[in-house]
């Protein structure tokens, strides 16, 4: 990690030759496109697209890299996170990927980018207009742990019967006193469509409503795409007398001292010792700049 | 003892990378396998990679095996990804395999049938010794003589033996599809009232219909095909199959261009045939027959098309009003399951950085415990010490 260059930003370069620009042929990506499409006109609701199989495994996010790989022009600006780090294995290599086959410029810094994939987190720093923001999504079905079969499933969504979603809630309440659910948290879109956030921790789902940017969500092995348009109306699921909440963190940030970002645990020796520290490198770095010139960081 | 993060950059990245290639090589004192001795040597594995990989190239599907360090789900993944870089032209005319150039074929319904009977190279009859001369290298083997088949023949399938009789039920009866009869083979090809589907090129949404079923079974992976298949025989879904035809060999594969207006051959692929007869006892509107159940798959993969066929009719046991109560009979289990680059990914993926959900766990964890010591403490009931936890989970390691 002590390498000179920064492997997170790059200018733009010339795409390796032998590939046609981003990977897909045009065809493909044209198809994709009038899925993302169909998706933003009906926010929140799925639409089966023909995935294709990429030269990463279904599983490393292959539908959010379809979906990138569909809009990605020359111009954009690239921001890769996985974790809500830019240096994990494999955010870099999807960065590495893209580079490869588009030689788009790259950044670690969230304003930056004009197109953001993700897994498992929504940045720190807000979104903007004209971002493009994809999640890579494993499971796009909220209801599969009560309904496994997608055909039930689709007639569910098709009548709206999402009561027994609401059921399952309400079962946590009282069981454990709460909703026993910590990512992978249930939302409904524009009052209509019951979403699933991708595997966000339900720290990020309020990030989600009214955003500026476009939201693209892109679920490889489960072929299917939903988007939320900017502006759309995202709520978390809950009852009036147990409203929705996010999770707090009793210690700041060891490194940049936040008291309001979403922390990640790391276990420092076998004593059972831990630090806590922004899970959002990008914003951590910044704000550790800012403070006193220098960062620090993991590994 | 510090502990160092989980993260990995390029660098890292490429050094797996180069260790894999120096691994997969081997001693260098070894000579380097050729994509010739694999094409040749290591056909049935060719011919697997080639099925699932969904993409008929022995020379690729070599070099796939080659590359994976003779991983074969890891070799048809790369064909498959190689498979989405290439423009679709056209759909080829449906085989015709009753003019299948026949290496072997076996019917177990008659002792013989017309066209008669040709084992073939098959392991059925191979006493399975460790055969420690082939250990030694240069061995040679010469093949026995046999009567060249005329390629120009036709070869009846032995269901049409029973279709003269109207004894079995000719596919597309129930379901979608459309018979129409063939004057030439005297055999029934099916027709669709609409394009085939192609699941390549439209997602598959249940419920679905024959054509996208079978070419799913015909990606899907041998292992998760054969085990359903077993269930059926086992009793979950059981219909008594009975072998109809196996049959293997060499067809043309003809496209028919818009722009020519006549039908042209562009390939010779062997392909493994399977038509499973499988009896049934009728319904209020079909009278008692036998049904079929169909199993294709490129190459020689026996053991697959057989699977596939029964795992094809268990299938059809919703549109026969057949009772479900097997899990091979279940469209959405089977069809969403079938596909090994799909699972295997889907398995494997949990390898990757989870710890941000796994962070949100671990506080709803907490809490949770937190409130079950509350409450037991309120009630005055015991509370489990953590060090109790800890020292017989030390035990358990130790024991």
């Amino acid at each position: 990690m002590n390498s000179s260059v920064s492997p997170t930003c790059s200018p733009p370069s010339n795409p390796e030759p032998g590939f046609n620009f981003a990977y897909l042929d045009e065809q493909t990506k044209r198809s994709i496109r009038r899925a993302i499409l169909k998706a933003v006109a009906m926010p929140g609701h799925q639409i089966p697209f023909s995935s294709r199989e990429m030269p990463m495994s279904y599983g490393w996010g292959t539908g959010g890299i379809q979906v990138t790989a569909s809009v990605i022009g020359k111009e954009d600006t690239l921001k890769v996170i996985d974790q809500g780090a830019d240096d994990t294995t494999n955010a870099v290599n999807i960065r590495r990927f893209f580079r490869k086959v588009c030689g788009v410029a790259t950044t670690e810094r969230t304003e930056d980018a004009t197109l953001i994939q993700t897994r498992h987190r929504i940045p720190e720093t807000p979104l903007k207009e004209g971002q493009v923001f994809v999640y890579q999504v494993p499971m796009p079905e909220p209801l599969y742990f009560i309904e496994p079969s997608p055909t039930e499933a689709n007639k569910m969504h098709a009548l709206e019967e999402y009561g027994p979603m609401y059921v399952k809630l309400y079962e946590d309440i009282t069981k454990f006193g709460h909703i026993a659910l910590a990512y992978d948290y249930p939302v409904m879109v524009n009052d209509r469509h019951l979403m699933n956030p991708s595997p966000i921790p339900r720290f990020d789902n309020p990030k989600m409503d009214m955003n500026p940017a476009l939201q693209l969500f892109g679920a490889g092995r489960a072929k299917r795409i939903y988007a939320l348009p900017p502006y759309t109306k995202v709520k978390s699921l809950d009852f009036e007398d147990h409203p929705f909440s996010v999770e707090k963190w009793e210690q700041p940030c060891e490194f940049c001292g936040a008291t309001d970002t979403y922390l990640d645990e790391v276990v420092i020796d076998d004593q059972g010792n831990r630090m806590w520290i922004c899970s959002d490198t990008d914003y951590c770095e910044r704000r550790q700049q800012a403070q006193s010139g220098s960062t620090k960081k993991l590994g | 003892m510090p502990y160092v993060a989980v993260k990995g950059g390029e660098h890292a990245i490429r050094n797996a990378e180069a260790l894999l290639k120096a691994r997969r090589r081997g001693d260098i004192n070894v000579p380097e396998l050729s994509l010739e001795q694999i094409k040749q040597q290591m056909q049935l594995a060719v011919n697997r990679v080639m099925a699932e990989g969904s993409l008929y190239d022995p020379d690729l599907a070599a070099l796939a095996i080659k590359q994976s360090w003779g991983d074969l789900v890891e070799a048809a993944f790369l064909l498959r990804a190689y498979r989405t870089t290439l423009p679709r032209l056209y759909y080829s005319q449906p085989l015709n395999t009753s003019t299948m150039v026949i290496q072997r074929r076996i019917s177990a319904i008659f002792k013989d049938a017309p066209g008669g009977q040709k084992l073939g190279p098959t392991f059925d009859y191979i006493h399975r010794l460790l055969d420690f001369k082939l250990a030694a290298e240069d061995n040679t083997f010469s093949a026995p003589a046999s009567n060249k088949s005329d390629p120009q023949e036709t070869t009846l399938r032995v269901a049409n033996t029973l279709a003269q009789e109207g004894l079995v039920m000719s596919p597309g009866t129930v379901g979608n599809g459309v018979r129409t009869n063939d004057e030439q083979s005297g055999i029934e090809s099916i027709t669709h009232s609409t394009e085939p589907s192609d699941i390549t090129r439209q997602s598959l949404t249940t419920p679905t219909n024959r054509d996208a079923r079978l070419q799913n079974l015909t990606r899907g992976d041998e292992g998760f095909l054969l085990s359903m298949a077993y269930s059926t025989q086992r009793g979950y879904g059981k219909n008594h199959p009975f072998a109809g035809e196996v049959r293997m060999g060499g067809v043309e594969v003809v496209i028919c261009p818009e722009e020519l207006g006549f039908e042209i051959s562009i390939a010779d692929i062997v392909v493994t045939e399977v038509q499973m007869v499988n009896q049934f006892k009728g319904s209020k509107e079909i009278p008692p027959q036998f049904t079929q159940g169909y199993g294709l798959t490129f190459g020689y993969n026996e053991r697959k098309a057989m699977a596939m066929a029964l795992v094809d009719r268990a299938l059809q046991s919703k549109d026969l009003g057949e009772p479900l109560d097997g899990p091979a009979q279940d469209e959405e289990f089977v069809l969403y399951h079938s596909d090994n680059i799909e699972a295997q990914g889907f398995v494997q993926h949990l390898k990757l950085p989870h710890y941000i959900d796994f962070q949100a766990e671990l506080n709803l964890v907490r809490k949770l415990r937190s409130d079950y010591e509350q409450t037991q403490k309120r009630a005055n009931l015991p509370v489990p010490n953590k060090n109790d936890t800890a020292s017989s989970l030390e035990e358990a390691a130790t024991a």
